[in-house]
């Protein structure tokens, strides 16, 4: 009898572990993927919806479309997980019986923890906010843009800095720069979470007039005053305010009792399976690692819970491990872009902005919906620099 | 001071910097004023990042303490 995999998320990780449990395992499982949508987003793009450079179309895909043949998909949401039983529940009554469950169901973002976010703030991390932010930045005349960070951990750590040079540029090239300041708050004392990163970014920033405030853990917001306060004690006006919401894992990870207080699956750093539950796995955001919340985290995570799962149905000893390896692409403006690649044993060592990283990334932006959630890219890309 | 003074420790040991001051903020954010919270951290960072960031918030820093392996950090929420 087939083994039963069933993998709740279908976005980057969900859908290539789906891909390649049911490639190396062909009929030896039966894989299922459960996603509340259907559809398949490429968040990275959310960034060049928000500025124009982007339709929606381009961003979304049928899931359907880019899973193999014999995975099945269920298009409804996964309310309950008895990891006892080793059953799922879904929204319309229907249950999944399973041997090894991934759950791959992401973040979700919750503005109503900031009081204020939701009626004063856009935001970039949705698509219904990123084109409502274009809509909002068309009609923008210049004036005081506040971006920053309302909770953390959330994902694509590098965004906040690359929008903010982004925009810089395309206020430029609309002739509405020297009637507008631009400010980013970052929770920390520099500009984004990786040092080295931060040193490179940070000169950039200053040369084109990009204010910095540190420190800056958003609190609320007063959208009838026009102000925001951290968590700090500060109090700024605005006039366009740009936040990233607070992150939280999915509510079917609380319900069933799994995640931390943040909603976050317990999640072993090597072998990816759930602390407390053997046949649990969980990759990409849902995870509580210490790493980057990214697709790449998600990508790098996928091969290895689908070779995990290969060897507990084949009954030989699993040898795949997980090494904290992330990629993250950062576009600095100007057509350049740096790349930040590391894992537990490489720390980033970030190169100078160039042309040819942006080409790299331009070419991913395209190719992403015919290479990767079919695991079309080779193993080596985004390996860190040995040093 | 004394240790039952402490109503969270928040055992930030493995994570990388800025996690521990990340996680110290986020449960400050939670704690009643006057409380206070221990953070364990076995980054380096954590000695400059801490104590800063509870400087800027005008929070009070209790003491940093270097244990087996790691450093304690305890914090009252001043306000």
């Amino acid at each position: 009898m087939p083994a039963r995999v069933v993998i709740l998320g279908g976005g980057v990780g969900g859908t290539l572990a789906a891909n390649l449990i049911d490639k190396q395992l062909g009929r030896d499982a039966d894989v299922t993927v459960v996603d509340p949508t259907g559809m398949h987003l490429y968040q990275p793009g959310f960034l060049y919806a928000a500025l124009g450079q982007a339709n929606g179309r381009w961003l979304s895909r049928d899931e359907r479309l880019l899973l193999r043949p014999r995975v099945s998909l269920a298009v409804e949401a996964a309310t309950m997980i008895d990891p006892s039983a080793r059953t799922v529940q879904l929204e319309h009554g229907g249950t999944l019986d399973y041997d090894y469950l991934v759950l791959a169901t992401g973040a979700r973002l919750v503005p109503d923890e900031i009081p204020g976010l939701r009626e004063g703030a856009h935001d970039f991390y949705s698509l219904a906010g990123a084109l409502r932010l274009r809509e909002a930045l068309r009609d923008f005349r210049g004036g005081r843009i506040r971006v920053g960070v309302a909770g953390i951990p959330y994902k694509c750590p590098p965004a906040p800095v690359e929008f903010v040079l982004l925009l810089e540029q395309e206020l430029r090239k609309r002739g509405i720069r020297d009637r507008s300041t631009i400010t980013l708050m970052s929770p920390l004392n520099r500009a984004f979470t990786i040092e080295s990163a931060s040193k490179l970014v940070q000169p950039i920033m200053d040369r084109r007039g990009i204010e910095l405030a540190t420190f800056f853990n958003v609190e609320s917001v007063d959208p009838a005053a026009g102000t925001v306060s951290s968590l700090e004690g500060e109090k700024t006006e605005y006039d366009l305010l740009i936040l990233v919401p607070p992150h939280r894992g999915q509510a079917v990870i609380d319900a069933s009792g799994l995640g931390d207080s943040g909603g976050w699956v317990p999640t072993d750093p090597a072998t990816l399976q759930h602390r407390d539950h053997a046949g649990i796995f969980a990759i990409g955001d849902a995870t509580d690692l210490p790493i980057s919340k990214s697709g790449s985290t998600a990508h790098f995570q996928a091969p290895v819970v689908a070779g995990r799962i290969k060897s507990l149905v084949h009954g030989t000893a699993p040898k795949e491990s997980y090494g904290g390896r992330v990629m993250c692409f950062l576009e600095t403006g100007g057509g350049k872009t740096t790349v930040l690649r590391f894992d537990d044993e490489h720390p980033p060592a970030p190169p100078a902005p160039s042309r040819h990283w942006h080409a790299a990334k331009w070419m991913f932006n395209r190719l992403y919906w015919h290479t990767l959630p079919q695991g079309r890219i080779p193993e080596r890309m985004g390996r860190p620099k040995r040093r | 001071m004394t240790t039952t003074d402490v109503v969270k420790t928040i055992d930030a040991r493995g994570k990388p910097c800025p996690g521990p001051l990340m996680a110290l903020i986020g449960e400050i954010r939670r704690a009643g004023i006057g409380s206070a919270l221990e953070v364990w951290s076995n980054d380096s960072g954590s000695r400059i990042d801490i104590p800063a960031w509870i400087e800027k918030a005008r929070h009070e820093l209790i003491s940093v303490t270097d244990m087996d392996g790691y450093t304690s950090f305890v914090v009252r929420k001043a306000r």
